[in-house]
């Protein structure tokens, strides 16, 4: 089978070409199944994106839900205590509620996790995997880092309750500088420690540039730990091709219960929101009782049939008309011969309304006739 | 193409008052002015292109990326929540979401409290702080008539000078947030067109700063 870019669409090239590049790392296909018991979900409720889920019924009576999210099954799946390494991937549909409709979506999800023991290399191979997984979609991408650990050691030096940590944490993810400076003021922050976020949501861009002005925030052993595996990560990315493709940005901000350490978010131009997401999430392993390691990302495919602007110019090459007095062993012959080299026949007895062709072609007495020609 | 600025503004006096201060900022394009039926306005030369939405509109524009920029109250933010940068208080279009009621009405805790709102989020939430039951009522417009006519007990309204509430008998009571136009950018767009919407930032918070 012959399968060219004419006929494969934006999505479903991606899902190709991201399952060759998975492969040729070393990551395996975990295929799942459809359900999952849906006393699970509740479990790690927050875990989930939405709310949502589509609950029903299975024979014996246990109730089942349609997957919302692949990667709680995954770490379900792959609880090994041992030092062994678990990369996988997967292409899986998943369900959601859109945020727009409110009604239930089908969004085809592929991504990655690698589950173990993480170094700064494991950690350094899933980004990269990031920004090529974004290259294998579109020419201009842009992938966002940041690193939790950065974040939670400034939050720690201030001493404000969790509701108020949370608008922070919003308003950092909004690049929302008078939004913190408002809540710091109600709640008797000093200056010089509201001062040190604002310019945190002002530390975004080229890596060079922003990695000094985070040391200069001066945040503690745990943010300078945090800063160091940025620049490894970033500069190792630099040195193999990638030094306009990666931008430190802290206003990536996935839910500290879940992720610490490096987050991402991945960007594609002509796409209005992030078409990647993922970072390291070993405190969900913790809460699924597990004591290893993970870091990983999910493409969102759905999003990229608005990269297919151009519309076809044509529903068919060749239009072919016949009537009762066909012989069908000769029509079938006749379209066949027509639609050898790729040539888009469609054979009708009536003319369709509204339907762009570029030949019209009718088969009478055993031969074919032209009627028109396209321009 | 690609360096154009999609900038969508509220449509009325605010949104007036933001072109002004886009203007004094350097960020002009004289044909907005010319009185004429049409619904983009370009400035080629200097890479802008603006139009006029519903203000409800302009972060639903900017969320999906038609506009890269756009300008919207902060009431409007916080009942819709988009997933939007916030990068700059304008500081102008202020006035404050407020509780009001009849003159002489007192909060009657042993009751469920009726609320009428064009803004159901900001008053759910902002009772639900509180633990106050209540019983929403969503109106679209004209809400001071809802107590007067006892089909709630307060309003949940933008209050700017409190002029129209004093001539129907009503007073504003607490207040639940301050308002102000902020300027807001679409996540994606703003990575491709950063330097662009950075220098417009720059420029409209310098013009805000003298106007204070």
């Amino acid at each position: 089978m012959i399968l060219d870019d004419k006929i494969l669409k934006s999505g479903e090239q991606a899902v190709f070409a991201l399952r060759a590049l998975y492969q040729r790392y070393g990551y395996i296909q975990f295929k799942m199944s459809k359900f999952e018991e849906y006393d699970f979900y509740v479990r790690n409720k927050d875990f989930l994106v939405g709310d949502g889920v589509i609950t029903f019924n299975d024979t014996d009576g246990k109730l089942l839900a349609l997957k919302p999210d692949v990667t709680l099954s995954i770490v379900k799946s792959n609880q090994d205590e041992s030092e062994t390494v678990h990369k996988l991937y997967y292409n899986e549909n998943v369900y959601r509620i859109s945020k727009n409709t409110h009604t239930f979506k089908e969004i085809m999800q592929t991504g990655l996790e690698y589950i173990g023991n993480i170094d700064t290399y494991a950690m350094t191979e899933v980004v990269l995997l990031a920004v090529k997984s974004l290259e294998a979609v579109s020419e201009n991408y842009m992938l966002d880092l940041s690193h939790l650990g950065v974040l939670s050691a400034l939050m720690q030096t201030l001493s404000v309750s969790e509701s108020d940590k949370k608008k922070l944490i919003h308003c950092i993810g909004e690049k929302n500088p008078h939004g913190v400076r408002e809540i710091c003021a109600e709640a008797n922050v000093p200056t010089e420690l509201s001062e040190k976020l604002v310019v945190l949501i002002g530390a975004y861009g080229k890596p060079s540039d922003v990695l000094p002005k985070l040391r200069a925030l001066d945040a503690g052993e745990e943010a300078e730990k945090a800063i160091k595996e940025l620049e490894v990560i970033t500069q190792t990315l630099e040195t193999v091709g990638y030094a306009n493709r990666i931008h430190i940005d802290f206003s990536v901000v996935n839910d500290m219960n879940y992720y610490s350490g490096i987050v991402f978010r991945g960007f594609i131009d002509g796409i209005p929101e992030g078409i990647l997401s993922g970072g390291r999430y070993d405190k969900l392993m913790r809460k699924m009782g597990s004591h290893t390691g993970a870091v990983g990302f999910a493409v969102y495919l759905d999003m990229l049939e608005l990269l297919d602007t151009h519309e076809k110019e044509y529903d068919t090459d060749i239009l072919l008309l016949y009537d009762d007095q066909a012989d069908t062993c000769e029509l079938i012959k006749a379209v066949s011969v027509l639609a050898k080299n790729g040539t888009r026949v469609l054979a009708q007895k009536i003319k369709p309304e509204a339907i762009r062709y570029r030949q019209l072609l009718a088969y009478r007495n055993g031969g074919l006739e032209i009627l028109e020609i396209g321009d | 193409m690609k360096s154009v600025i999609n900038v969508a503004l509220p449509k009325g006096r605010l949104g007036e008052k933001v072109y002004d201060m886009f203007e004094a900022a350097g960020f002009d394009c004289p044909s907005i002015k010319e009185n004429n039926r049409k619904l983009t306005f370009e400035n080629e030369e200097k890479g802008l292109r603006f139009f006029w939405v519903k203000p409800s509109d302009v972060a639903i524009y900017v969320e999906r990326g038609a506009a890269d920029i756009g300008i919207a109250g902060k009431d409007i933010l916080l009942e819709y929540c988009p997933d939007v940068y916030e990068l700059l208080d304008l500081g102008i279009g202020k006035c404050r979401m407020a509780v009001a009621a009849k003159s002489g009405f007192r909060d009657n805790r042993e009751k469920t409290l009726r609320v009428a709102t064009k803004f159901t989020r900001i008053a759910r939430e902002y009772y639900a702080g509180k633990g106050r039951d209540i019983d929403i009522i969503h109106l679209n417009g004209s809400i001071e008539l809802a107590p007067i006519l006892g089909l709630s007990d307060v309003i949940v309204d933008i209050v700017e000078t409190g002029k129209t509430l004093l001539e129907n008998d009503l007073i504003p009571m607490e207040t639940v947030v301050p308002i102000s136009a902020r300027l807001i950018a679409n996540k994606a767009n703003f990575k491709f067109k950063s330097e662009k919407i950075e220098a417009i930032v720059n420029g409209l918070a310098a013009i805000s700063k003298q106007n204070q």
